[in-house]
């Protein structure tokens, strides 16, 4: 019997090719949207965590109030300490110390005055112990456009960008003008050894980067860090054991008023990280629910389309004895092919093109170019396992929802008055 | 009743009766600048700066001429010893020892604050006399710290000005302002700053004790105090020049 239906529908291509392009197309930008949003989402996430936010992350409870400002005279003290006490209790994580600061960038002229200056958003990792990781993390040798990686802790690499703005190349001295731990004055002269892209135009904007120990120098805080990050060893964010481990250090303090004393923030309790993936969560399931309903009441106007042309098919199958029920069963199964037909076309194209973007990506640069937000320049798309499916369940299910609306129709056929109809047929 | 009709008659015959207490506004800026400002001046200070964490002491000579030149060194603590401002005009030049280099002050990095004090470096580069930003209104009077003042609101003359406008307390007697409020053109108050104690000094009342304190910030503000202060002094003219800043 079905394979009868299936002739029919390849013999009759004006009965299955609309539904089935509406499928192909429904199903081809439900597979796609869901890998570019993951891969959008998580490129985000995966971006903020290693540039800003880590796995989790300790401060002090004060600095945390106003750390879009790095208020470094709110920094964490004694962090040799701390770190100890970290690695000891959570082995499972990497800890690095940060520190991030704002300035000037000076750069002198053969008397040793300004030549160029502008402001500049510093960032201080452990560049000199490759143990720390954070050259990997921040893929600082892949960004590297000219020069080398700091091997001295008063060597700086520049954003490209940053670097062309103030017509400065490797080689050079820059003097950083900013404010020391204790409120005072810093001014401390780096070596320019590299300049880098970071593929983020927030950062490529103006940003220099230093090795921890050299920012320590410059800004009097000695054994003091603004921030210290975690990071899993496997480099993927694992929220439930976060939050266990932050609930866990937090509640050590929780008898300490002192608005110094150290508390720890996983990746979704910063940079609003959280409402992001949540939403994530809900806009697959919200993205999913959409196209079913909408595909199904165009495959449902689509069905009351095909039945009209199929009036007098459906009359003369009535008129010969046929039940409407199994009139309505064949019509429902042959909308089940059809659907089974449009997503499997559909996840096909979806696929391939989400499988291009996840290997190239789509430049956004231009987009971004006076973005503040941290988002990569590149963002690529994510096919995981539920791409493969995401889109083939609701293809089927709109098909034979719709042909389900449209179908009722037939049980609305009275046979008295079919001889009329056929007549005037 | 007879008492009232005569207060009425009297203001109505003599309208400027009513107003004769209160003075004009932009004379007493006048006034205030006669006391503030002078030809040139020597100040030695110190600058207590109270963050949330710790407070700091520094120490500083500065050389002041009219309103265009100073010359600024910061005398401790050993890590600021020895570093110099000078402000030419419109212009703004730094020195570190530590890192040999001169370097000048311009665009964003005026906002921000000399060294970590409440003061910016907007601030230091505002032109002392009052007058020449200011129109001013008397808005009222008051009593500070058992001195009557007047009530003055500021409204800038240009756009450029820092602050928009400015709410100050006068000392009616002296002719000093003992209290301010700046204000942005939004209206949201950004920084203020009262005068504790004020010396006589070559004929002239000048503020000796200040507290600064800039309203955006959590601290606790800075403290201000002037240790000497010299009217009118010899200053040679190569102290307001770059190459002073390296000697």
């Amino acid at each position: 019997m079905n394979w009868f239906l299936f002739l029919g529908l390849i013999r009759d291509r004006s009965r299955s090719l609309f539904p089935i392009l509406v499928i192909i197309v429904g199903v081809f930008v439900t597979v796609l949207g869901h890998s570019w949003f993951k891969g959008a989402v998580g490129d985000i996430i995966d971006t903020n965590a290693r540039l800003y936010t880590g796995h989790v992350k300790v401060m002090t409870r004060a600095y945390e109030k106003e750390s879009d400002q790095a208020p470094n005279d709110l920094a964490l003290l004694n962090i040799d300490a701390l770190t100890q006490q970290l690695r000891s209790e959570y082995p499972e994580m990497q800890w690095t110390p940060r520190i991030s600061f704002g300035g000037l960038l000076d750069i002198p002229d053969e008397n040793g005055e300004t030549r160029s200056q502008g402001p500049t958003f510093g960032m201080a990792i452990d560049l000199l112990h490759p143990e720390s990781g954070e050259i990997d993390r921040l893929n600082l040798r892949d960004a590297l456009v000219q020069g080398r990686l700091p091997e001295n802790s008063d060597e700086i690499l520049i954003s490209n960008e940053f670097a062309n703005k103030l017509d400065v190349g490797v080689g050079e001295d820059a003097t950083l003008i900013s404010s020391t731990m204790y409120g005072g004055m810093a001014m401390y002269n780096f070596h320019i050894v590299g300049t880098v892209d970071f593929g983020i135009a927030a950062m490529d904007r103006s940003s220099i980067i230093a090795d921890i120990t050299g920012a320590q120098t410059a800004l009097n805080m000695d054994n003091a860090a603004g921030e210290l990050l975690g990071f899993f060893k496997d480099a993927k964010f694992h929220q439930e054991e976060a939050q266990h481990f932050a609930a866990g250090f937090n509640s050590q303090y929780e008898n300490n008023d002192d608005e110094f004393a150290p508390t720890m923030l996983t990746l979704g309790q910063q940079n609003d990280l959280g409402s992001i993936m949540e939403l994530m969560n809900y806009f697959s399931s919200i993205g999913v629910g959409i196209f079913v309903f909408v595909m199904s009441i165009v495959l449902w106007n689509t069905g009351l389309m095909g039945n009209l042309r199929r009036y007098g098919e459906v009359g003369v199958r009535l008129a010969i004895g046929e039940d409407k029920g199994h009139i309505y069963r064949t019509m429902i199964s042959e909308s089940v092919m059809i659907g089974i037909a449009g997503s499997v076309i559909g996840t096909a194209l979806g696929l391939t093109l989400a499988y291009y973007l996840q290997n190239h990506g789509l430049d956004i640069s231009s987009m971004m170019s006076s973005s503040t937000m941290l988002m990569p320049n590149v963002i690529k798309a994510n096919v995981t396992t539920t791409t493969w499916y995401i889109g083939f369940f609701p293809g089927v299910l709109a098909s034979t929802v719709g042909a389900m609306f449209a179908g009722v129709g037939i049980y609305k056929r009275e046979t008295a008055q079919l001889f009329k109809e056929l007549e005037v047929q | 009743m007879r008492y009232l009709k005569f207060v009425l008659i009297i203001l109505l015959i003599f309208p400027e009766m009513s107003m004769a207490q209160t003075p004009d506004g932009n004379e007493i800026l006048r006034k205030i600048d006669e006391n503030t400002s002078a030809k040139n001046m020597i100040v030695t200070s110190t600058m207590v700066i109270h963050g949330r964490r710790t407070s700091r002491s520094m120490t500083a000579k500065s050389w002041i001429q009219g309103t265009e030149q100073s010359f600024t060194e910061y005398l401790s603590p050993p890590r600021e010893a020895g570093t110099k401002m000078l402000k030419l005009e419109d212009e703004l030049w730094m020195y570190s020892p530590q890192t040999d280099r001169t370097i000048r002050i311009a665009g964003h990095m005026l906002r921000q604050s000399v060294m970590g004090s409440d003061l910016s470096y907007e601030d230091m580069m505002e032109d002392p006399k009052l007058e020449n930003m200011y129109t001013a209104t008397v808005t009222g009077e008051d009593t500070l710290n058992g001195r009557n003042c007047w009530v003055l609101e500021l409204t800038a003359k240009d756009d450029d000005i820092v602050y928009h406008s400015r709410k100050i307390w006068v000392d009616k007697e002296r002719m000093i302002a003992l209290k301010e409020n700046r204000y942005a053109k939004s209206g949201k108050l950004l920084k203020t700053a009262e005068i504790t104690e004020v010396m006589r000094q070559s004929g002239r009342w000048y503020p000796k004790n200040m507290i600064f304190k800039d309203a955006l910030s959590e601290g606790k503000g800075t403290a201000y105090k002037i240790d000497s202060i010299e009217f009118n002094a010899d200053i040679p003219d190569y102290i307001f020049t770059k190459a002073s800043l390296r000697r």
